[in-house]
């Protein structure tokens, strides 16, 4: 049913009202009574062995309350930051972890690394302490290149090599035969420039102790604060879960960098009931830049086997990927099962082979970041068939569309573990063809060639495993946490309801969509279902928002248990009507048995649930109120095709996007004007990796763009008005039919654009992001 | 400590900060207006965004002291979610924001981006007006729908 | 930020006064590049003196053929004000739309940010820099990295535009910051054509060879042709120095053609 406020209505958004007035309450917006401040003392160097650290003169600095170095924590029990995700190397092996404690206490790893940290009454008190603390650093040579990161110099003492693991997936042999048979090959080296999130909230942490309970409280800048709170409790040993909560308020964008469970707040919470006072701390940009953890630094080889006429024979690709100096949260996984498992695409290639090598650097750690692993996989993939195509001189959409797997083809098993259940490859791509208005493409070359500039177009095909995961899969692959999702519906006596999420919104608009599918499947106003989340202590568990999870986990956990709060209430209502639950039907709110004009309202079924005066309490519980943990049968496969349009301007090598098409296959849509906005902004970063973003350390493992005076972060005039559409195959294995949306711009985008502009230039590669410079030395053959 | 006298929203505040209190600062500490957000350190992000006698500045870079005898709006001071402002109205409208933590200096930046306007303002023009405003989220279309929006309704007043 | 004490002051004189009996004071202008830089902790003063009430600083001024624009006039005003419209337009390009409302011109050419734009209009339109004690000629006012022939202690109180025949500044933007990589400032007088250069080296300087061949012949196309020596030029991870030296023959074209 679609109505003005169900599922496939563009709602407006419930959270807006607090946030464009000013009163959203963000965690440095929050104030605790006699709360103190704390600034973190960080690296200057990039690798260095701590010989000593004094700090006599930063006590005695005014306001100080209490300074804590790494041997503070380590003598109270404090643990390690653990990663969550084991994998194995192909010999069978454990990948190798190097110990990652919140504050540093033998060696300080990259520029940013916390050795002490500084608790004062002001944050200018605390930050007069901070310089006072003197360490004495024996600097080393900091191994920074990722290329050659295997044969430097030993960073960790149980990691020879600076190698985390060699993995690898899919059948070698099947792939070299796939070579041996080729007519052409198609080779690309490829690098995935390092990113650094820039979610415009810094990272924050409030937290506060109850010495007569023994618990404690954590405001935190989190994507999912029961996650935090598992890791704070069950490794680092902070508290025991019960005697900790932690509470994630309105978060300003996570885009993946605030998954993970960082130094700062553990430390934060930590020293709390040390110092007896609430300890807050706000991350300062250059902070952010320094010690969020980066996303993509990928190196690789890829090669594409190709049959004479055209058809995908194999692929064999060899990457090198960046941890940087620690393991962060979920880090080991990204490159790995969320990259090697998409190597296939949207292609019916029959063999496939890739090993990925994680490598340790001096720099700061690398972990998810918005499409983590799949924006790569798609470049991959997308950069090698794009190039084929021109190599060959077909049409790029024409390769494409031979090679797609078909609709008849599903459930498919790729050669790289994953089975896609269901999807329409070239309906995206043709509504995307006709959007971009392909067939005129060259009449606006001679346009633009006419004008003195060169124009380009170029697509990407991408698919995405989203929604993770099956718990069973993701545990069998070394994940240490199941992936399902809870959720609670609570109706009210009144007969409004509350939903409880494990699930955290921090910009998704979850308060609105998962209010549309409660109220459209109860048939009640929109108006009367309250989302609440981001609070360990209000719904039961969860694992949080990433991943393109929420709506196809989260929300089908809430679907799930409406059901059951539907089935409960039949059960009422038959009381109710003196039939059986067999026999009531529940339509838009209203319960009815057939062959009758008797029939209830939802509301009046919710009163009787809680006034229960004539129940049979043998047989029917009083209450409507019910809890579903659900864990998905299979990932999510959105797919879509993009067509980036591009003006290069041979005087200065300065690009425009022209043009940007997304068609994109999301699977049932609850609000489409939150899926659009969510392709905006997936696909500006998209354009961000492509054309602006890059993360760059100089060999001495300095951050050499450690603000916004040097991290070009995309800005309203860098980027177009986007064409955005939806085609629909729905998801095939849970409630909602729904596949997910956040990450779909992010992974799409940055090959489009690069298959644009190499397209513009007719040059074969060209690193990113293709700057002005990059692009005028490409165009003047340098 | 240095003495200022402000007033905020309309309303007067005498106050005694230290001498390098920013304004910000002022705002959401002294004066829990924690509507005004802080997204960095260089003066680029524009989530600070207020108005100081009638021009929209980034209350990160300026001395609280600098406002003395000033009169500032910030984003509290401009609707009510039952009286919205026009641009407010069409941020929520329009979809122009998602997390929410830009929307304030967003919202102050456009409307005086629309009040200093003479013609009519283009989507390129709003684009580069909003150059001191970072969004991490909506990837801008639909902030610059909201601004042409509101721009529509404001002139027609 | 370091602790400092504040002061407003109402006259040069008793700003000057209180520089002098200051440890280490620094003027506050428009703060846009104070302020951060307090704020991150590369500088301490003990004084920060506000010149902000200083009445006589402000606006802008016709006179005789030329455009005088008091030194706490912010970015915003210069850009409204047409009289010399390549000067507005390097105005309306500073920064964004609250930076230019708080940014001076005194504070910009006092610093001396050698990726700022107001150098090149100063040198390109041969300007006057008033002073609370002397004139000096934009010639011999910007000597280098962040250094000018400023006295310790001398405060900007104005700078004097001549109207020139014709003017264009064209900049090639940091991405990032959007400080200029490279502009050009190109301004025909009655005394010849003057090319100002800013961003490609360490403080802006005029292009003599590439003046010389406009005088001749006033073409986009001329400029082509003479060679730009980007040997002392900056390079940083947005721009190499061989960038820079070819973004100073295109900026200068465009400026060119845009008054040619």
């Amino acid at each position: 049913m679609t109505t003005k406020t169900g599922i496939g209505a563009s709602v407006l958004r419930k959270e807006d009202a607090r946030f464009i007035t000013g009163t959203g309450a963000y965690t440095d917006d929050l104030s605790l009574p006699g709360q103190v401040y704390c600034v973190f003392v960080r690296s200057p160097h990039a690798r260095a062995i701590i010989k000593s650290i004094d700090t006599t003169d930063a006590e005695s600095s005014g306001g100080v309350i209490a300074i804590f170095t790494g041997e503070d924590l380590r003598s109270d029990g404090i643990g390690d930051l653990p990663c969550g995700w084991l994998v194995k190397s192909k010999d069978g092996s454990d990948m190798l972890a190097p110990s990652h404690p919140a504050i540093a206490t033998t060696h300080v790893n990259y520029v940013g690394d916390i050795y002490a940290m500084v608790i004062a009454e002001t944050i200018e008190e605390a930050k007069n302490a901070a310089e006072l603390v003197e360490a004495d650093f024996e600097v080393l040579t900091p191994v920074v290149d990722v290329a050659t990161a295997t044969t430097a110099d030993q960073i960790h003492e149980n990691v020879p090599n600076n190698q985390c693991y060699d993995w690898e997936l899919g059948d070698s042999a099947a792939a070299d035969g796939a070579f041996a048979n080729a007519v052409h090959v198609t080779s690309l080296d490829i690098v995935n420039n390092r990113l650094i999130p820039n979610a415009i909230e810094p990272r924050a942490a409030l937290g506060n102790h109850d010495a007569a309970s023994g618990s404690y409280t954590l405001y935190t800048t989190s994507q999912n604060p029961h996650l935090e709170r598992l890791i704070l409790a069950a490794f680092v040993n902070v508290a025991p879960e019960a005697k900790l909560h932690v509470i994630s308020p309105d978060v300003g964008g996570g885009f993946g960098s605030k998954i993970f469970v960082y130094a700062e707040e553990t430390a934060v919470i930590w020293a709390t009931a040390k110092v007896g006072r609430p300890i807050k701390w706000r991350a300062e940009r250059i902070e952010s830049f320094q010690a969020d953890a980066h996303g993509r630094d990928h190196v690789t080889r890829a090669e594409l086997a190709l049959s004479g006429d055209g058809e995908f024979l194999g692929l064999r690709v060899k990457t090198i990927a960046n941890m940087g100096a620690y393991l962060s949260t979920f880090a080991s996984s990204v490159p790995t099962y969320l990259y090697g498992t998409l190597l296939s695409g949207q292609y019916k290639t029959p063999a496939i082979h890739v090993e990925v090598k994680s490598v340790f650097t001096n720099t700061a750690p690398v972990d998810a970041y918005r499409g983590a692993g799949r924006p790569e996989a798609t470049y991959v993939v997308e950069r090698l068939v794009e190039t084929a195509a021109r190599e060959l001189g077909v049409d790029p959409a024409e390769l494409r569309r031979k090679n797609f797997i078909q609709p008849s083809d599903f459930p498919y098993a790729t050669p790289v573990a994953l089975t896609y259940d269901t999807g329409d490859y070239e309906a995206s791509l043709e509504r995307a063809l006709s959007l971009a208005k392909y067939s005129e493409f060259a009449k606006r070359r001679n346009e633009s060639e006419a004008n003195g500039r060169k124009r380009g177009i170029g697509f990407s095909c991408y698919i995405e495993a989203c929604g993770l995961a099956p718990s069973q899969v993701a545990l069998s692959l070394g994940a240490g946490v199941g992936l399902f999702e809870s959720a609670e519906v609570r109706v009210d006596v009144t007969g409004s309801v509350t939903v409880m999420t494990g699930t955290h919104s921090h910009g998704q608009g979850h308060e609105t969509t998962f209010a549309q599918v409660v109220s459209d499947k109860l048939g009640i106003p929109f108006e009367n279902v309250t989302v609440v989340h981001g609070d360990t202590s209000k719904s039961d568990y969860g694992l949080g928002t990433y991943g393109s999870r929420s709506l196809v986990v989260g929300g089908s956990a809430i679907a799930t248990a409406t059901d059951k709060v539907i089935a409960k209430a039949k059960k009422i209502a038959a009381h109710m009507l003196n039939s059986t639950e067999e026999q009531v039907s529940f339509d838009d709110g209203i319960f009815k048995i057939p062959d009758s004009n008797e029939s209830l309202s939802f509301g009046e079924v919710a009163f009787s649930a809680y006034v229960p005066g004539d129940f049979p309490i043998e047989e029917l519980e009083p209450g409507l109120s019910e809890k579903a943990f659900y864990d998905p049968a299979n990932f999510t496969y959105p797919a879509g095709t993009h067509i980036c349009e591009v003006e290069v301007d041979p005087g200065t090598g300065t690009t425009e996007i022209v043009s940007f098409v997304a068609v994109d296959d999301f699977g049932t849509v609850i609000n489409p004007m939150i899926v659009e906005g969510q392709v905006h902004g997936g696909i500006t970063q998209g354009i961000g990796q492509a054309m602006l973003e890059h993360g760059v350390y100089d060999a001495d493992g300095q951050l050499l763009t450690g603000s916004y005076m040097d991290y070009t972060m995309p800005r309203a005039d860098d980027v177009p008005d986007f064409i955005v559409d939806t085609t629909v195959t729905p998801c095939t294995h849970n409630p909602l039919g729904a596949k997910g949306c956040g990450e779909a711009g992010a992974i799409g985008a940055t090959a489009a654009v690069m298959n644009a502009i190499t397209n513009a230039l007719d040059v074969k590669e060209l690193a990113m992001p293709a700057t002005a410079e990059t692009v005028w030395r490409a165009i003047t053959g340098d | 400590m240095v003495d200022i006298t402000i007033t905020v929203n309309g309303t007067g505040h005498s106050l005694s900060v230290p001498d390098n209190t920013l304004l910000s600062d002022l705002l959401r500490e002294n004066l829990r207006l924690t509507g005004t957000h802080i997204g960095c350190d260089t003066s680029q992000c524009g989530s600070c965004t207020v108005e100081l006698n009638g021009r929209a500045v980034k209350s990160c870079t300026v001395l609280a002291a600098q406002a003395n005898n000033g009169s500032i709006t910030t984003i509290e001071g401009l609707g009510t979610p039952n009286d919205l402002h026009p641009v407010q109205a069409a941020f929520r409208d329009n979809h122009a924001l998602q997390c929410g933590f830009c929307t304030p200096g967003m919202i102050m930046t456009a409307i005086e981006m629309i009040k200093d306007a003479t013609e009519p303002l283009s989507a390129d023009q709003i684009r580069a007006g909003l150059e001191g405003n970072y969004c991490r989220c909506t990837g801008y279309q639909n902030i610059v729908k909201a601004v042409l929006a509101a721009q529509t309704q404001l002139r027609s007043v | 930020m370091y602790s400092f004490k504040y002061h407003s002051v109402s006259s040069t004189e008793e700003a000057c006064t209180l520089f002098e009996s200051s440890e280490s004071a620094v003027y506050l202008s428009g703060g846009m590049t104070l302020i951060p830089t307090l704020k991150q902790r590369l500088d301490y003063p003990t004084d920060v003196i506000d010149l902000g009430a200083i009445d006589d600083l402000q606006g802008i001024d016709t006179e005789n053929g030329s455009v005088r624009v008091g030194s706490r006039t912010c970015h915003a005003d210069v850009a409204c004000n047409p009289h010399i419209q390549a000067l507005a337009d390097l105005a309306g390009g500073i920064g964004d739309l609250q930076v230019r409302n708080c940014g001076t011109i005194g504070g910009s050419i006092a610093n001396n940010d050698p990726a700022a734009d107001y150098p090149a209009a100063l040198l390109g339109l041969g300007a006057t820099v008033h002073t609370n004690n002397r004139d000096i000629r934009a010639d011999e006012f910007f000597l280098d990295l962040f250094e000018t022939a400023l006295h310790t202690g001398e405060i900007v109180t104005a700078v004097s535009f001549p109207t020139p025949l014709r003017a264009a500044y064209v900049k090639f933007p940091n991405p990032a910051s959007r400080y200029a990589i490279v502009g050009v400032f190109v301004a025909e007088h009655n005394t010849g054509i003057r090319v100002a250069v800013t961003g490609a080296g360490s403080c802006v300087f005029r292009a003599t060879a590439i003046e010389e061949v406009l005088q001749r012949d006033f073409r986009p196309a001329v400029v082509e042709g003479v060679s730009v020596d980007h040997s002392k030029f900056n390079s940083d991870i947005h721009a190499s120095q061989e960038f820079r030296g070819h973004l100073v023959t295109e900026m200068t074209k465009r400026a060119v053609a845009k008054i040619a």
